[in-house]
């Protein structure tokens, strides 16, 4: 049914795109191509009309989609347990595009019916229940801006760097979206979650049943049960038709395609907070359940495979986060972290959020290295890679949060610059 | 009078606004609204698979590695190798990593079974959600008893010859489990004091 309907769209809108052809020469092919093929496919370029006042436009289309100049793409690896990562040195502002959103998957992405999807509430409460999707949005709703981040995003610029790494490459498993949904506190309080439960499972409805423990605590803080992105029903990736949003936690625990919640006493130690998504420690040790992602930012440009193509004002702009509170200020440092100044910061601050911060730099034509750091209301500041490394070890895994900077060469090139 | 009219007309209408109205104000009055029907006893037990370090969830059944080789070669050598050495990064090394907890001096050094999971039970209840991974949910009980044995044995803490059962899987002390230890890092200042 889905898979028709969208093959239907897709036949709108090429048709649409041929009814304007003969003004719009080979740009509709280019769009249509461009829905169609594989993303390694680069896309004939596109045409516009000299003079586009002097001809009439196109017709309106059930879809809108991206001017055919504009062509981000995210990075599939092509595999069902694999990643997409966010393009976000293409995006302005904070809010990540739903389609653009990251993905890690650990089975494929299921395709469920939400006529069909339930969510079972059940363990440690005085009445288990069963919610079908239309049951769910019969609760009160909150809206709220949230990132979610991945764990181990930042893992191949900490074990792996090389120069030539996109902003996309080393931090990409981070997006920012308005989620709608309903608190957990208001669905504990509809079961009756009883006092010595202290975790409750979280379970998907992939093919792998991902499953995490959570605290009950944080369920009853600022947990969500989202069914809406960015004004539009989660997309299948995100978990379409239901997922868990635990704001500043660790993007595993936010159970996409979420079916299940079993509150118990203790953690259930599934695979994925015992084999994964736990941190070695140089000590011997290994932390588990470290679920809040450390404050964190990266500049988006200029970035690699950027280059500046004289002196003058740049600015030097990225985005901030942190997983424990609202990021309160971002400083910039243009002489690799001996002198820093603040930046400004473009948007609301709101808890567990992304903000887009701007710096602007009167580049003098000189070698540079530029470089980002974030602090929270927690006053946490981001440690340099130095700094993380003498703590984690270089083989430690999750949670790389640490400075990233940019070289930026005297002929303008900018190259990812690992050491900080 | 006038007066005192309206001021019973204005009472009798309030009351009549609170009589009239239940509906929900915000948290600040919180309500159970009776959205949804009462979970039945097989609507539970449909999806209610997990299998916990105490051995609850676990079913009935038993299975020996010598079973859980053919279950491991015909299921998941594929992937995983016909010696569970994988096909890293997207699937996993299973078993043969070395005897030592030092995975943050190297991140090339494998995690595996013996060398790092904390619970055996975690084996059963993850072979049962996802493995493997083009059938999941496929193995019966004792399949996945017999593999999960396999596993283990070959990682050294089970003896050959075994019937790997609830009773059994529970008993099993993976040898890594202290070494994992709760996060320490909230209240941190990061920077040069980070954890």
């Amino acid at each position: 049914m889905s898979n028709s309907k969208m093959t239907r769209r897709t036949l709108i809108a090429g048709a649409a795109a041929a009814a304007g052809g003969a003004i719009l020469g080979d740009l509709g092919d280019a769009a249509a191509q461009q829905k169609a093929a594989p993303p390694a496919a680069a896309p004939p370029p596109p045409v516009a009309p000299a003079d586009p006042t002097k001809v009439p436009g196109g017709p309106t289309t059930p879809v809108g989609s991206r001017s055919p100049f504009v062509n981000p793409q995210r990075t599939p690896t092509g595999e069902i347990t694999g990643t997409a990562l966010t393009p976000i040195q293409d995006l302005s502002g904070t809010l990540t595009p739903a389609d653009l959103h990251f993905t890690r998957i650990h089975a494929g992405i299921p395709t469920i019916d939400p006529a069909k999807h339930t969510l079972l509430i059940h363990g440690m409460v005085d009445r288990p229940i069963e919610l079908s999707v239309a049951d769910l949005k019969r609760f009160p709703a909150v809206t709220r801006m949230h990132f979610v981040e991945c764990a181990g995003n930042g893992r191949s610029a900490y074990r792996t760097p090389k120069p030539q790494m996109t902003p996309q490459q080393i931090d990409g498993m981070i997006s920012n979206s308005e989620w709608t949904g309903v608190p957990l506190s208001t669905i504990f309080r509809e079961v009756g979650v009883n006092k010595d439960a202290k975790w409750f499972l979280a379970e998907g409805g992939d093919a792998c049943l991902m499953a995490r423990s959570v605290p009950v605590s944080k369920g009853n803080d600022d947990a969500i049960v989202a069914y809406a992105q960015n004004g539009e029903p989660i997309r299948p990736e995100q978990g379409f038709p239901l997922r868990l949003l635990l704001p500043g936690f660790e993007g595993n625990m936010n159970v996409k395609w979420l079916r299940r919640i079993k509150l118990g006493t203790d953690p259930f130690y599934t695979r994925w907070e015992t084999s994964k998504y736990t941190d070695p420690l140089p000590d011997g040790k290994a932390r588990w359940f470290s679920f809040e992602m450390d404050a964190k930012s990266i500049i988006t440009s200029p970035a690699f495979p950027e280059k500046l193509t004289g002196a003058g004002w740049w600015p030097i702009t990225g985005l901030a986060w942190s997983g424990r509170g609202r990021i309160t200020r971002v400083d910039i440092s243009v002489d690799g972290g001996k002198t820093w100044a603040e930046a400004e910061l473009l948007s609301p601050l709101t808890a567990k959020t992304q903000v887009r911060f701007q710096y602007l730099w009167n580049w003098k034509g000189n070698e540079a290295l530029i470089m980002s750091r974030a602090v929270d209301d927690q006053g946490y500041v981001q440690p340099t890679l130095a700094q993380l490394k003498a703590v984690r070890g270089p083989g430690t895994d999750y949670h790389f949060n640490s400075i990233r900077a940019w070289r930026v060469a005297t002929d303008g090139t900018v190259t990812f610059e690992a050491a900080t | 009078m006038k007066a005192r009219i309206a001021l019973v007309a204005a009472l009798a209408l309030a009351a009549c606004k609170i009589d009239a109205r239940d509906d929900y104000l915000g948290d600040k009055d919180p309500k159970q609204f009776g959205i949804g029907h009462t979970a039945t006893a097989a609507e539970i037990a449909a999806e209610d698979i997990d299998v916990t370090p105490d051995g609850k969830g676990l079913p009935p059944g038993s299975g020996t590695p010598e079973q859980g080789m053919g279950v491991y070669q015909q299921n998941c050598a594929t992937c995983h190798g016909v010696n569970g050495e994988g096909k890293p990064p997207a699937y996993p090394q299973l078993i043969g990593g070395p005897k030592t907890f030092d995975f943050a001096s190297d991140f090339k050094t494998p995690r595996t079974i013996g060398n790092y999971w904390p619970y055996a039970t975690t084996l059963y209840d993850y072979i049962r959600r996802a493995m493997p991974l083009t059938a999941p949910g496929s193995l019966t009980p004792d399949q996945t008893y017999a593999v999960t044995a396999w596993l283990l044995y070959k990682e050294g803490l089970l003896p050959a010859g075994t019937s790997l059962d609830a009773k059994g899987l529970v008993a099993i002390q993976m040898p890594m489990r202290s070494h994992f230890v709760g996060d320490d890092r909230r209240g941190s200042t990061g920077g040069k004091n980070v954890r």
